[in-house]
């Protein structure tokens, strides 16, 4: 493995990875998944700020391979990415996402 | 006499032990992604170490980091957690360099350092301060247990008094 490869390597397996996820959980009901500049991203964080909707943000970086993180939730590595722990949903797309929001917390 | 200079830095009211840490809210980054938390929620867990230090492409940040994840802290029920001036971006490459099991957290604007009283001017950089290069142990309700503010430029950090210390306040 080169060094360039090596650094861009995920800490997958290293002895210390567990402490490490342990300290970052979060009670946020929904996390957005994003990264900066990410106009679909906006749009999703624009549609929840006008239905008054808290939504936890996590960034990623915008290379693809070092999205591992996305992958293992949602089975892709495309942002934006929403989990609704409250009620068990996982959901891509952003057009998906707002439509899912609008129709949970959009009210009468 | 050595042909080098070491800085003594001004005196500062800094945050010392016994005081209460003030709380604050930043990206706190990992190796996957980062996301705001909050100093008090790191604490409710486990006591805390924050260490702040220099930019991230400084030496002075390789090693003291080098160091610490070498001597394995933060193995057992402590959570030990960074704080530099660098971006999100500059610290997920700096944790995937250096393989390290911990958080950083991002301050570019360098509030946090103010708060605690450790700002540190940086040289010839206009506009750029970062923080002292400072240890502070933390309870759960942010008291310090223990406090080490570098008093030198560059600091005299010495991991292994730090260890030491922490040890015996566990």
């Amino acid at each position: 493995m080169t060094a360039a490869n090596e650094a861009l390597t995920p800490l997958a397996g290293h002895r210390f990875a567990s402490p490490m996820s342990r300290d970052v959980e979060t009670s946020a009901e929904l996390v957005l998944y994003r990264h900066v500049g990410c106009p679909y991203c906006e749009r999703v964080v624009r549609v929840a700020n006008d239905l008054d909707v808290p939504i936890h943000s996590r960034f990623v970086v915008p290379e693809h391979s070092q999205r591992d993180v996305i992958k293992r939730i949602s089975g892709s590595r495309t942002v934006p990415l929403l989990v609704d722990e409250s009620r068990g949903i996982t959901m891509s797309e952003s057009a998906n996402i707002v439509e899912y929001l609008d129709r949970t917390y959009g009210g009468s | 006499m050595a042909d080098f200079d070491v800085v003594e830095l001004p005196d500062t009211e800094h945050l010392s032990e016994g005081e209460r840490a003030p709380d604050f809210t930043r990206p706190l980054v990992k190796a996957e992604c980062w996301e705001d938390r909050s100093l008090s929620e790191l604490a409710e867990r486990n006591p805390v170490l924050l260490v702040f230090f220099p930019m991230d492409g400084t030496g002075m940040a390789k090693y003291t980091w080098i160091g610490i994840r070498d001597r394995e802290w933060g193995a057992s029920d402590l959570t030990v957690v960074g704080l530099s001036i660098s971006t999100p971006y500059e610290h997920m490459a700096f944790i995937h360099r250096h393989r390290l099991p911990f958080g950083l957290f991002s301050d570019p604007g360098n509030g946090v350092a103010d708060t605690f009283g450790i700002v540190h001017e940086h040289g010839g950089m206009t506009g750029v301060a970062g923080p002292r290069p400072s240890f502070f142990l933390l309870e759960s309700d942010l008291t310090v247990e223990y406090a080490w503010v570098a008093q030198l430029w560059p600091p005299e950090t010495d991991l292994d008094a730090v260890e030491a210390a922490i040890d015996s306040k566990a």
